[in-house]
Parts: structure tokens; C-alpha cells; sequence
């Protein structure tokens, strides 16, 4: 296609443009990016503003030991992924399933948190605006958790059964990009929350 | 390479010149079929809410901004328009066929400079035009003439309220005028009881929405007096369409007057009496207010003086005889899916009721 | 390697029986075809959104008319706005972004496949979803109904109490799932055109289709997620008894708008960029003439698509924000603008000069051109605030919009369908009928859309099933529904051209127009596998230094 002055190998040989699974999930980081984002925004504008109901500052205690878990996850997984870039394959499903019970053990955490809210609090998502911005933003990010915990678990199953080698490892790394992604959304949530909101 | 097309012919071009040259004409039909509609729109100007005929202040800068804008727009418009009519005309395809492209030219940065550098200035004109009228309709501070109103829109009714003269009112609204010797405008405090409405008397004002759980302002200053029309502006359900609104504009004296009359207690008198009795022993009482009696309700619009407008339903309907008993006997058929109940009164008690509701002047 | 052998290698494929064929399009991750099921599902919508329209203007003819109730007619203009917004214009530029962008990439398909297939199912099934409504709108409770809120859907309008039974939540979910559908397709764009493109081809030799559908996949993927996040808010207010936007318990109605229009704006550029991607295809081709200034029209995308992010509350002047925030976006409104006008210049600097050529698609772009032109200008005057507090929310802003869709969009849309029907059919179209098309349209266009700026300055609402006598509204409204005949007949004409030409018109050859990108190099329709070996290119347009090796672009750029 290319005039003949140019053999046509040299632009060829030299082509090379980013991996698609990378860009791919960095568009879907930066679409739920954008949610996460609104849910944030209403979290913040509502601060203060309920009419009634228990206030976070009455109810709401740090989740200290949930936080680290899910933010070592984050250590574990980038220690698997380059575990397997490596083709150290034990390595890695021992950092894979370290992360995997990290993360299970943060959503344990957070039920037990909205198990003592609704139940010993009297806070659920209708109770006033704090409670709506409250469950829908943490509950959100803990969606996001569940849906990575599955993904998490789904390549535990597949690297017990021999299928998992190291050629995967770009897409690993990809799976691993939003499992980041999900920890940096808790550092937000938690700011907002817990912090700010306070 | 051959630019080879045998589809193209001449007498194409014949309907696309033709059109071509007819375009700025059919621009000036248009726009002298609009100033001759808007002359003859003159004779009711009060009944055709039309944004450019202002009667009051904000409206009248509103409308000098907009005059300047379109001068803009409209020369901006003529020098493109000609430009492109110009290329479509000069730069098309013609025999003989040469069979050469035409110069490949790929761009000018002289040309990109120029038409990014002209728009920007034009921006900034605009927009310190529209910063300046802004600030002066939203900044402006009442003087000690104004007259408060409340506004509190529902689905599908205006509710009227000065709190600084006692008096409670629905979808008709009466003002003084104002003249620059003893300002009195009007300051408009905007609520809502349901959804989202919007307050809009184009000869008068720009329009302000009442959004529930805010509060919102506005003012009308007009100068001459007169009746303006006007209906909400934002979507607020199936009964958006008849929400209607009526501005009386009144010299100070019939302001006073019409004041002193709404002040009053509603009017009571024997031949009635029975009307009066349905009504209060009946689910009317529920929705409707009427001063001096045990009426109470604020779901619906006061009824202490409603013989002193001319329409109701929010001007769904004129204020007569047959149309007040066809609104209480069967509401959806003036306006379907307003909150008004048909009452299920038999046809004696509607007579009475209606004549009742006659008194209430 | 020529462009000859590979017009060889196509073949039709031979015909097989029905249960067969139905199959492999339902099944098919082939971006043609995926690209051809968007643009025809929204042709359906299309005609479909039109007779909802067409209810609307029959209404509306003289006033108090009982044509519809206040309830249908509610009904109308949410689902009217709706499906054109979503189920016509987003499937129908998603379809032509997928046919078109691995050919001019020189990619054999997109970048995700199976992600493309499930994206199409998915906005199909919402458009579906929201449809069902009209049948199982009120649940168990009666005769169904459509969504009557809106197409946007303003709080509290919206809540439980104002809006009993599930006629809105149709609308939610329908638009969820379809905005699901929507990201996923905004996803394989930006990862096609990132990662697929051909040697040779950098960012800066891209045809600037590409780059537009780049720009506009990119903002998809922030754009509609407020729109999304709004709606999960919306369902958790109506089904668990939230309060996000309910004001009886603080919450607020403009917050709602806020998240609306921080979609509903950026979405409209999502919409027409595309449809400046068309125009910049088609008219350098009719000019014979490279477009002008590449560039800066690159950077002028780029530009509005920022900008678009900055510029919503001009859709909210009339709420009471106050005086520095409704500056504020009149200024950001007069701003995207000048990159707008900035392209309105160099597609005429592209003609300037040139050799046009008015075959059906550069008839359709030079309508693009005035109208849009217009359309800009009535915005400018809509984006000075006070203008606007008169204006807004009146027919002048319906006939405004209206002429950026349809005017802009719609022609742009017409013009990509006369220009690529060959290509992708094999076939050209009978362009007389074509030509017919563009008059009727054009003249059903401007009776309609260009009288409907005049009720709006005489102080007409929008969204009212009736209106009153003696306003100065009648005489106006009559002429608007006239037009709509125009447009309905210029309609048939063309789905009936295009019916026509698909099985009966002359074979069109690789290509019909002497274009210069990469898709011109196949046989028409193209094979599956698009090109037999992947090009390698020098400039931006690869077959105009095929056709000029004594010339070649890639000397110049």
C-alpha cells in the first residue's frame, strides 16, 4: 500500500502500539471513575444537610483493620502478577489467594459494620440522607469488591486446574489494574466518609 | 486522474442557483411576514406574550441585550452565509474537464489565527454585555416601595400571597404600576408545594423557576398598566399546559382598592345560606380556604374573593355560571388530570353550591 | 498488494437458507455487521420516534385540540426525546464508528469483538425494555403506560408520589442498560483506534473520522456515567426509599439537574461530533481537496470536548443560581463556540478553491453547513443568560435543539448514508431519488423548524399538549405541522431508495467517489477479514499517494 521508495518492513518492524487489554481497562477505570465520582459529589453536598437520624459522628467508627487489608491486598496482588511474570507459578497462586482473602475478609468486615448500623443503630438507607449517601456510596464500592472477589476467585479456580502459565500474565496484569482501581476508591470513599465527613 | 461522472449535467445546477439566489429572499419574506404578524399582533399586544415588547424593566434590558445579541448573531450569519454561497457557487464542478485536481492546498495558520483571534473578541463583547444585565436583574435591591408577593406554585394552580398586606389569592395577580418618581415594584419570593414550576410573564420578566424545598426570587417593575399573560414554564405534570397566569397591572389607587377588598372577609348573605352549608359540610373544606368561615384548606386556591377573577381553573376556563358548576360537577372536562375531585353533588346542591361560590366577591 | 487484487478476492457469499443466515447475524462479532444491525435498529427508531413526533404536531395544529389526551401526549414527547436521543442517534454513530473504524484503520476488526456484540444486545434490549412500557407501564393495575416525566426526567416529578406505578422506572432501567451497552462500545472504540491502527499510520495520519470517533468514544465513557450514577440514585429513591432526591426529607431537586446535565450536555457533542466526523470525510472528497487545516481541527475537537464538561448549567439559568455561577457558564457556553466555528470555517476553506461535486452526500453537507450555522448562532443567543430567561424552556430553545439534531446531525447522518451505502451494500443508490430526498427534506425542515423559533419569542412553553387562542401561537403551529409531511414523505423516499438500490441498484465497484482512506481499497461489500494483508501507510490519505506516486501526500503534510 505504501509507495515502493520505502520497503515497507522498516515502519512495520518498528509499529508498536499499546497492548488493548491495558487501554481497554483504562477506559472502564475512567467510566467508573465517573460514578464513583457522583456518588461522591452527592455524598459531599449532603453532608450536615439530614433533618433527623443518627449523625456519622454518633455512629460511624473507623474501619482501621478493614482498610489495611484491602490496601495489602493491593502488595499481594502486585507481588502475584510479577510472581507469574516470572513463570513462579506457586508463588503466585500463594499472593493470588493472599489477595483473595484480603479482600473477602474487608467485605466481612463491612457487612459486620452494616449489620451493627442497621441493626443496633437504627441507620439504614431510608432512615435519612446520611444513611442514603452512606449505603449507597460504601455499598457501591463494596459491589465493586464483590464483582473483583469473583474475578479473584474465578483465577484461582483456573490456576488450580493448570490453565494459568505465564503467557497470562499481561492479562492477569489487566485483571490486577482493576483490583488497583478498587483500592484507590476506598481511599476516597474512606477520606469522604470517614474522615471529612465526620 | 479523471474526474469522470456522466450523472452531473448542467440543468442540475439550474434548481440549486435558482434556490441558492432565492435564500437571503426567503429569509426577508420570513422576516417581513413576522414584523407584519407582530403589527397586527400590536392591536391585543397584552394577550400575546411577547418577549419583545417589554412593559416592565427587567424585561425592557432583557430585550435591549437580546437586540444586541442578534445584531451580532445576524452579521455574523450574513458574512458566513454569503462566504458559503459564494464557494458553492464560484468553486463548482464545471466542463471543460481538465481532469486535474484542484490545487491540494492543506491549510493557512494566518487564516486559523484569524478567524480564532475575531471570534474570541466577539465572545468577550458578548460577554460583557450578558454579565452587566446579570448582575443588575439579579443584584437589584428592592426600594422601600416594593410590594412582597409569595409565590407558591402546585400542580396545576398559582398561589398568591402578600404577606406584608394580609391578602391571600390564586393565578391572578394584581400590582401597581411603577414610575421612576415613587418606585413600586413587585419582589416575587418563589416556592414550591410539589414538583418543579416555572414563573413566566414574557412582557414582564424573564422567567424563575419554584423548586420545592428552595427558594427562589424575582421582580417585575412595569410602567404601564394593562393585563399580561403569561403560564408556568417547566413541566410540573399532565396539567402543565393550563397552568396559567394573569398579571393586572393597576394605577396605585385601584391596587389600594382591589387590596382593601381582598382584605375583607368573605361575604355572607341568607339567600345562599344552603350553598354555604354543602360546602362547608362537604369534602370542599378539605382543599379550600374562605375567610371567615371554618374553610381552611390549602391544598386547592382561596375562594374568599373568587368572583373578583376572571377565570378559573388557572385560566383554563372563564369565571361564568355554566363553567363553575361543569368544574365542580366534572373537572376533567376542562382540564383533565387536574387534583380537583368531581364532588358527586346532586343537581340541587351543585345550584346551591355555585351560588355560593357567586357571592364570594 | 494493490488495491486490485484485492477487489478479487471478494466474493458474494452464496446464498443459504434463512434459519442459517438469521443465525450468524444474531451471533456476529463481525464489526460490519454489527456496525449495519446499529444503523438499522435505529432507522426503525427513527421512523418510529418520527410518528411519535408526528402525534405531537397533529395535536398541536390549531390549539385546544383534542387529537390525544394531555396523558398520551405527555407520553409522547418523553418517549420522543428519549428514543431519538438513545435509540436512534447514540446506536446509529456507534454503528458507523464500527463499520468505518477498523477499515480506515486498517484493522481487521475491532478490538474487542465479543465486548462489541454485547454492547449492541445491550442497547437493543433497552430500547426494548423502555418500549414494553407502553404495555406494562402500571404494572398489574390497568392498561400500561409510557414514561410521561420527560426525557429529563426532572425530580421530583419523578418520585414515588408524583409518578405512581413503573411508567418511570421503564425509563431508568431501559436507559441503565442501554447506557451499559453504550460504555461498552465507547471502550472498544478508544481501544481500537489506540492500539489497532495499521503501520504507518500515527496519530497525526489518522483520517479525521477517526479522531472525532476517538474524542467522542472517550467522552462517552465520562459522560454517561453521571447519567447512569443518577438513575441507580433515582431507583434506590423509588424502591428502597432513599432521598436522594427527595425534598420532603432535605434532599434536592437540582441535584438531580446537575447530574442530568453534566450527561445532557456533553452528551449533545457526544452526539453531533460524529457528525462533523461524516461532514469531514465527505466534503474534502466532493471538493477534491485535502481538508483544511487538520490540524487545528483536531485540536478544535479536542478543544470542545473539554470545554463540553464545563458548560452544563446553561440548561439551569432559569433556577436561581446566582449571578457569578450563571456568568460563569455563559462565559464557558460563548467559549465552546469559538472551536465550533473554528471547523464551520475550515470545512468552507476545504471547498474554497476545490471542484464540488453535488452528488447526494455533499448536497446533505452543505445543508449541514447553513444549518448548523444557524444552529451555533441561536445557541450563542441562548447562551447570554438574560436572553435565555425568556427564551428557555420555550419553542425557540425545541426549534434550536431540533436544529442541531436534525439540521446538523441528521443531514450529517444522511450524507454518511449516501457516501457509504456503496461500500456497504455493493450497490450505488438511484441518485435522483436521493436528490429528491435532500429538496423534500429541506423544505419540510425549514417550514417546520425555522417557524418554530417565532411561538417561543411570542412566549410559548414547551411541553404543553395545548395552547391558548388569540397568544399569536396559531398561525405558527400550523406551519410547523405542515413541514412535517415534507420530512415524513422525504423519509419513505429514502428508505425506500435505499430498500431499492440494496438488491436492484448498479454494482458500485471498491470506489464509486475516487475517495483517498482505506476503506475505499476494499471490494464493496468488504470480506470478513477486511484486507487480505494489513497496509502500511505514509500519509494521511494512503490512496491518494496510490493513485498520485508522482505526487504523493506524505511529501507536503
Amino acid at each position: 500500500m505504501s509507495s515502493t521508495a520505502i520497503p515497507p518492513t522498516s515502519i512495520e518492524s518498528q509499529w508498536s502500539l499499546p497492548y488493548k487489554g491495558h487501554v481497554g481497562m483504562a477506559c472502564l477505570i475512567a467510566a467508573e471513575s465517573a460514578i464513583f465520582t457522583i456518588f461522591v459529589v452527592a455524598y459531599i453536598f449532603y453532608i450536615g444537610k439530614s433533618l433527623s437520624g443518627p449523625t456519622p459522628r454518633e455512629v460511624l467508627h473507623l474501619p482501621i483493620f478493614a482498610t489495611v487489608c484491602l490496601l495489602s491486598s493491593s502488595l499481594t496482588i502486585h507481588a502475584a502478577v510479577g510472581a507469574l511474570r516470572k513463570s513462579n507459578l506457586s508463588a503466585f497462586c500463594l499472593w493470588w489467594f493472599l489477595t483473595l482473602t484480603l479482600g473477602a475478609i474487608f467485605l466481612f468486615e463491612t457487612g459486620r459494620e452494616w449489620q451493627r448500623l442497621i441493626y443496633h443503630e437504627g441507620l439504614t438507607i431510608s432512615t435519612n440522607l446520611f444513611g442514603t449517601t452512606y449505603y449507597s456510596l460504601v455499598g457501591l464500592h463494596a459491589f465493586h469488591v464483590t464483582v473483583g472477589l469473583i474475578g479473584l476467585f474465578t483465577v484461582l479456580l483456573l490456576t488450580l486446574l493448570g490453565k494459568v502459565q505465564q503467557e497470562h500474565s499481561r492479562n492477569v496484569d489487566v485483571f490486577a489494574m482493576y483490583w488497583h482501581f478498587v483500592d484507590v476508591v476506598w481511599i476516597v470513599v474512606f477520606t469522604v466518609v470517614y474522615i471529612i465527613g465526620r | 486522474m479523471q474526474v469522470r461522472d456522466s450523472s452531473i449535467s448542467y440543468t442540475r445546477w439550474a434548481p440549486q442557483v435558482l434556490v441558492c439566489r432565492c435564500w437571503p429572499a426567503a429569509f426577508l419574506l420570513a422576516a417581513s411576514l413576522f414584523s407584519v404578524h407582530s403589527c397586527f399582533a400590536f392591536a391585543q399586544a397584552s394577550r400575546v406574550p411577547d418577549i419583545f415588547k417589554p412593559a416592565s424593566t427587567p424585561a425592557e434590558s432583557i430585550q435591549r441585550l437580546s437586540l444586541f445579541v442578534l445584531v451580532i448573531t445576524a452579521l455574523i450569519f450574513v458574512v458566513v452565509f454569503s462566504l458559503l454561497v459564494y464557494a458553492i457557487r464560484k468553486f463548482r464542478y464545471r466542463a471543460p474537464e481538465d481532469g486535474l485536481e484542484p490545487p491540494q492546498v492543506y491549510g493557512s495558520n494566518q487564516m486559523e489565527l484569524a478567524w480564532t483571534v475575531v471570534p474570541v473578541l466577539i465572545v468577550l463583547v458578548l460577554f460583557f454585555a450578558t454579565a452587566r444585565v446579570i448582575h443588575s436583574i439579579q443584584q437589584a435591591v428592592p426600594p422601600p416601595g416594593t410590594i412582597q408577593v409569595t409565590a407558591i406554585g402546585h400542580q396545576f394552580w398559582w398561589e398568591f400571597r402578600y404577606p406584608g398586606l394580609g391578602v391571600v389569592t390564586a393565578n391572578e395577580l394584581h400590582v401597581p404600576a411603577s414610575n421612576s418618581a415613587q418606585r413600586t415594584p413587585t419582589f416575587v419570593t418563589l416556592l414550591s408545594a410539589d414538583t418543579d414550576h416555572s414563573f413566566w410573564v414574557p412582557q414582564l420578566a424573564g422567567k424563575t423557576d419554584l423548586i420545592p424545598n428552595r427558594v427562589n426570587s424575582m421582580w417585575i417593575e412595569p410602567h404601564e398598566t394593562g393585563m399580561y399573560v403569561g403560564q408556568c414554564a417547566q413541566y410540573c405534570g399532565t396539567q402543565h399546559a393550563k397552568m396559567l397566569l394573569r398579571i393586572y397591572v393597576e394605577s396605585r389607587e385601584q391596587f389600594n382598592q382591589w387590596v382593601a377588598a381582598q382584605k375583607q372577609p368573605a361575604h355572607s348573605a341568607d339567600a345562599v345560606a344552603a350553598g354555604r352549608r354543602i360546602f362547608e359540610k362537604t369534602a370542599c373544606v378539605n382543599c379550600h380556604a374562605i375567610s371567615g368561615t371554618i374553610a381552611d384548606g390549602r391544598f386547592g386556591p382561596d375562594l374568599t374573593h373568587l368572583m373578583g377573577r376572571e377565570t378559573i381553573a388557572a385560566g383554563a376556563a372563564t369565571n361564568t355560571h355554566e363553567n363553575l358548576k361543569l368544574w365542580i360537577h366534572n373537572p376533567d372536562s376542562i382540564k383533565p388530570g387536574a387534583l380537583m375531585p368531581a364532588m358527586n353533588l346532586s343537581n340541587q346542591d351543585l345550584e346551591a353550591v355555585t351560588a355560593y361560590l357567586e357571592s364570594l366577591r | 498488494m494493490s488495491s486490485e487484487s484485492i477487489a478479487l478476492t471478494a466474493v458474494r457469499e452464496p446464498s443459504r437458507p434463512l434459519g442459517d443466515a438469521l443465525y450468524s447475524w444474531v451471533t456476529t462479532v463481525d464489526h460490519k455487521r454489527l456496525g449495519i444491525l446499529y444503523i438499522l435498529y435505529a432507522i426503525l427508531f427513527l421512523v418510529i420516534g418520527g410518528i411519535e413526533a408526528s402525534v405531537m404536531r397533529l395535536q398541536l395544529i390549531v390549539p385546544h385540540n383534542h387529537f390525544v389526551s394531555p396523558q398520551t401526549f405527555n407520553r409522547m414527547f418523553t418517549m420522543h426525546g428519549t428514543t431519538m436521543v438513545f435509540f436512534v442517534a447514540m446506536p446509529v454513530l456507534f454503528g458507523f464508528g464500527n463499520y468505518l473504524i477498523p477499515l480506515m484503520i486498517g484493522a481487521r476488526d475491532m478490538a474487542f469483538p465479543r465486548l462489541n456484540a454485547w454492547s449492541f444486545w445491550l442497547t437493543a434490549f433497552g430500547g426494548l425494555l423502555l418500549y414494553f412500557s407502553f404495555v406494562g407501564g402500571n404494572g398489574l393495575y390497568g392498561a400500561g403506560s409510557a414514561p410521561d416525566v420527560g426525557w429529563f426526567a426532572y425530580a421530583p416529578l419523578t418520585a414515588k408520589t408524583f409518578s405512581v406505578g413503573h411508567s418511570t422506572d421503564f425509563w431508568t432501567l431501559g436507559l441503565l442498560v442501554s447506557g451499559f451497552g453504550s460504555i461498552g462500545a465507547a471502550v472498544n472504540f478508544v481501544a481500537t483506534i489506540v492500539c489497532l491502527r495499521c503501520p504507518g499510520m500515527s496519530l497525526g495520519k489518522m483520517p479525521l473520522l477517526v479522531w472525532l470517533n476517538l474524542v467522542m468514544g472517550a467522552m462517552v465513557l465520562l459522560v454517561i456515567s453521571p447519567l447512569t450514577a443518577a438513575q441507580v440514585m433515582l431507583s434506590l429513591d423509588r424502591f428502597l426509599g432513599a432521598h436522594f432526591f427527595d425534598t420532603q426529607a432535605g434532599g434536592s431537586a437540582v441535584l438531580w439537574m446537575h447530574f442530568f446535565w453534566i450527561f445532557g450536555h456533553p452528551e449533545v457533542y457526544v452526539l453531533v461530533i460524529p457528525a462533523f466526523a461524516f461532514v469531514s470525510e465527505i466534503i474534502p472528497v466532493f471538493s477534491r481537496k485535502p481538508i483544511f487545516g487538520y490540524p487545528v481541527m483536531v485540536a478544535a475537537t479536542v478543544c470542545i470536548g473539554f470545554v463540553s464538561f464545563g458548560v452544563w448549567a446553561h440548561h439551569m439559568f432559569t433556577i436561581g443560581m446566582n449571578s457569578y455561577a450563571n456568568s460563569f457558564f455563559v462565559i464557558t457556553t460563548m467559549v465552546v463556540g469559538v472551536p465550533t466555528g473554528i471547523k464551520i470555517f475550515n470545512w468552507l476553506g476545504t471547498m474554497w478553491g476545490g471542484k464540488l461535486q453535488f452528488k447526494t452526500p455533499m448536497l446533505f453537507c452543505i445543508g449541514f453547513l447553513f444549518q448548523f450555522l444557524v444552529a451555533g448562532l441561536t445557541g450563542i443567543m441562548l447562551a447570554a443568560a438574560p436572553f435565555d430567561w425568556q427564551l428557555g424552556n420555550s419553542y425557540f430553545v425545541v426549534a434550536h435543539f431540533h436544529y442541531v439534531i436534525v439540521g446538523g446531525i441528521l443531514f450529517g447522518l444522511f450524507a454518511a448514508f449516501y457516501y457509504w451505502f456503496p461500500k456497504m451494500s455493493g450497490h450505488l443508490y438511484n441518485e435522483k431519488l436521493g436528490t429528491l430526498h435532500f429538496w423534500l427534506f429541506v423544505i419540510g425542515f425549514h417550514l417546520t423548524f425555522d417557524f418554530m423559533h417565532i411561538p417561543g419569542i411570542l412566549g410559548m412553553p414547551r411541553r404543553i399538549y395545548t395552547y391558548e387562542p388569540g397568544r399569536g401561537w396559531d398561525l405558527w403551529n400550523f406551519i410547523v405541522t405542515i413541514g412535517v409531511f415534507f420530512q415524513a414523505v422525504a423519509i419513505l423516499i429514502f428508505v425506500g431508495n435505499l430498500l431499492y438500490s440494496m438488491f436492484k441498484g448498479k454494482l458500485a465497484g471498491n470506489d464509486p467517489w475516487d475517495g483517498w482512506t482505506l476503506e475505499w481499497s476494499t471490494s464493496s461489500p468488504p470480506p470478513e477479514y477486511n484486507f487480505a494483508r494489513i497496509p502500511v501507510v505514509r500519509s494521511r490519505r494512503p490512496l491518494w499517494d496510490l493513485k498520485h506516486p508522482e505526487d504523493p501526500d506524505w511529501k507536503y503534510e
